[in-house]
């Protein structure tokens, strides 16, 4: 190789690595400064006193609140996941595409879009919220409607991990099982379920992630009552405004190990679930 | 198990226009062996999976066993089915597959599971691969995993086999191989088996019935050498193999080509008018004639030349046996054709050899 397309290589060498320190430099602003800074507020005064906020009434409150809220959805969130990823990709039928693209749509609604939209229908001033309220059910400003406004948030992420792989794994399998004898319960847990495992814990784990952090739709129709409806988003927001800083760190330093944990686990299955479709490709 | 359609009609799901099956109607003798075949789009899959129960056809019946089986689910008919893909299970170890039909049976019908190690056993034993029941189907060659599919498939014992395009992803030399190995095993388990394939040679090679569609139509329902000899169409002429298409007119008992420089013959009994002569390439011969025309080897197949013939307003290719190739001369010949098929209105009016009327040392005289 001559020296001159060597030098020219080396020129084109410059841009790439200010590319690379540049985007560098961009991660460690926006990405890894923001949680060093949450963890070095919440234990300024000490680890001692971080675990102390955390044991306060009110805070324990909230992290049951958001713990049970977060397996309440993952729970329903994947069971009609599965069901809506399965019908659309196995099944032809009318209005497909449509339901294909409301499945989408809590992606780009904005979540207090979603949680007005539950006032509206459960608030006291809402279509049904009086005649729920005389008979003694409440949703609105208590945990139902903080449920349904998380549901409607993470609706999407189980059927959108599930349906491109099982669109192209095709219905093949399905056939086969159900010429075989299988019944529709064996198809499903010894065929349909296997096959997508990863994809389906994957979606789970950022269903789980996206239910503990949800902040906007929740906001609206929790009513904010501290050791009541207050998640832990919305706790970290209470305490940040009264001033108790160390408490409102501590709890974030909490909530975002756990988000953390759970986009762990998941890039690890997602590995899995790209092998599984290049598998599913070849076989 | 004997099978039988009558007059079933699909038309494609949300394309109504687009009819798949138009009327068919068709009978399966009891360990017959049969294929289906056609261009993709005929409606053969459509037909299968029909008898399967994976498509619900608009009208018409479909009776297995002299039974009407509109109403019963897919795993009630008992029929074995073969996928493209083989559909194996990937999660699951090949014993796991094959034994799947039997697992699923409810609890009163299912066999122990001694009994059930012992099928899978026997199955393993029969489609030669003894040694591989713990391996998962990524791990298997084509060829394998095809036959781990007819095996989960024979699993329960069904006697009636239907096979989708089995072949179509093995190379040559291993469908040659699978291909024979399931016409024995057919003959041996006696069972009924419907094949489809798109490849016509596949389907004379193996099949005792040939059933030709086209357009979501069967053109054709015969023996494989009914087929070659009396094909019905020009379409089943053309799909079963190479061929070469002459117009021409019938008079006086003789076809005559419009292309010049190719012989008349004689078709006895055909009524004149015109007429189209189809030929397979090595049914045709050359004669020196001193016509305008020029000859040029171009391969080899089955022991035969290949040769170019370019007849002054077109090329045609004709296969020759090797000795007599190689005394043509490279010019001046014209084509005789020894034996042809004419078809009149789309249909097939006459097919015959030339042999008689043109004793052989006369022509061997003339080369």
């Amino acid at each position: 190789m001559s020296s001159t397309t060597q030098s020219s290589r080396r020129e084109a060498d410059i841009p790439r690595w200010l590319l690379i320190a540049a985007t560098y430099t961009i991660v460690g602003i926006m990405l890894i400064l923001p949680p060093v800074l949450v963890v070095a507020e919440a234990l300024r005064n000490g680890f001692g006193t971080a675990l102390t906020t955390l044991a306060d009434p009110d805070a324990l409150s909230a992290i049951r609140l958001t713990v049970t809220m977060t397996l309440a959805s993952v729970v329903i969130n994947t069971v009609f996941g599965v069901l809506a990823a399965w019908l659309i990709a196995k099944y032809r039928f009318p209005l497909r595409g449509v339901l294909t693209a409301l499945i989408e749509m809590p992606v780009s609604v904005s979540p207090v879009v979603a949680g007005l939209v539950w006032l509206l229908l459960f608030g006291t001033q809402g279509w049904w919220g009086q005649a729920l309220d005389r008979i003694g059910v409440h949703i609105a400003f208590a945990p139902p409607g903080i449920l349904l406004a998380t549901l409607f948030v993470t609706f999407p992420f189980v059927a959108r991990t599930l349906l491109p792989l099982m669109e192209q794994q095709g219905r093949d399998d399905e056939d086969a099982a159900m010429l075989l004898g299988a019944s529709f319960w064996q198809i499903l847990w010894q065929v349909t379920l296997p096959n997508v495992r990863w994809a389906l814990l994957s979606g789970v784990l950022l269903t789980t992630a996206r239910a503990m952090g949800e902040f906007g739709a929740v906001s609206v129709v929790s009513g904010h009552i501290p050791g009541l409806t207050e998640t832990m988003p919305l706790h970290i927001e209470t305490l940040y405004n009264g001033y108790q800083s160390v408490a409102a760190f501590s709890m974030a330093t909490l909530l975002a190990a756990m988000a953390m944990a759970t986009v762990g686990l998941r890039s690890f299955f997602e590995a899995r679930a790209r092998n599984a479709v290049i598998r599913g490709q070849d076989a | 198990m004997s099978v039988r359609i009558e007059t079933l009609v699909r038309r494609a799901p949300g394309a109504a226009e687009k009819v798949l099956l138009r009327g068919v109607s068709l009978d399966v003798p009891d360990g017959g062996f049969v294929a289906l075949v056609g261009p993709s789009g005929a409606g053969k899959t459509t037909l299968l999976r029909s008898i399967a129960g994976l498509d619900a056809p608009e009208s018409g019946h479909v009776i297995i066993d002299g039974r009407a089986v509109e109403g019963l689910a897919p795993r009630e008919r008992n029929v074995g089915f073969v996928f493209q893909n083989y559909a194996l299970f990937r999660h699951m170890t090949v014993a796991k597959n094959i034994s799947f039909g039997l697992d699923v049976l409810p609890r009163r019908k299912r066999p122990s599971k001694n009994d059930i190690a012992a099928r899978v056993t026997e199955l393993l034993t029969l489609i030669q691969l003894p040694d591989l029941s713990q391996a998962y189907p990524e791990r298997l060659s084509g060829g394998q995993r095809q036959r781990v599919a007819l095996a989960r498939a024979l699993a329960t014992g069904p006697r009636l086999l239907l096979l989708d395009e089995p072949f179509g992803a093995l190379d040559p030399v291993v469908r040659r191989t699978v291909r024979a190995w399931i016409r024995s095993l057919h003959d041996q388990l006696g069972l009924t088996t419907i094949l489809v394939t798109h490849d016509q040679e596949e389907a004379l090679d193996v099949a005792d019935r040939v059933v030709v569609m086209q357009d979501g139509q069967i053109v054709q329902d015969a023996d494989p050498q009914t087929l070659e000899q009396e094909p019905a169409t020009p379409f089943v002429m053309e799909f079963l193999g190479e061929s070469l298409r002459f117009e021409g007119q019938v008079s006086a008992g003789r076809f005559v080509p419009n292309q010049m420089n190719v012989e008349a013959f004689s078709v006895a009994g055909l009524v004149d008018g015109p007429a189209t002569a189809m030929i397979r390439p090595h049914e045709a011969c050359l004669e020196n004639t001193g016509a305008d025309t020029t000859v040029h080897r171009i391969g080899a197949r089955y022991g035969m030349a290949r040769l170019s013939v370019d007849l002054g307003t077109r090329m045609v290719e004709i296969l020759r046996p090797e000795t007599e190739a190689a005394t043509l001369p490279a010019a001046g010949v014209s084509l005789v054709i020894k034996e042809a098929r004419l078809f009149r209105d789309g249909k097939l009016a006459w097919a015959g050899g030339l042999a008689e009327d043109r004793p052989a040392h006369d022509m061997a005289a003339q080369i």
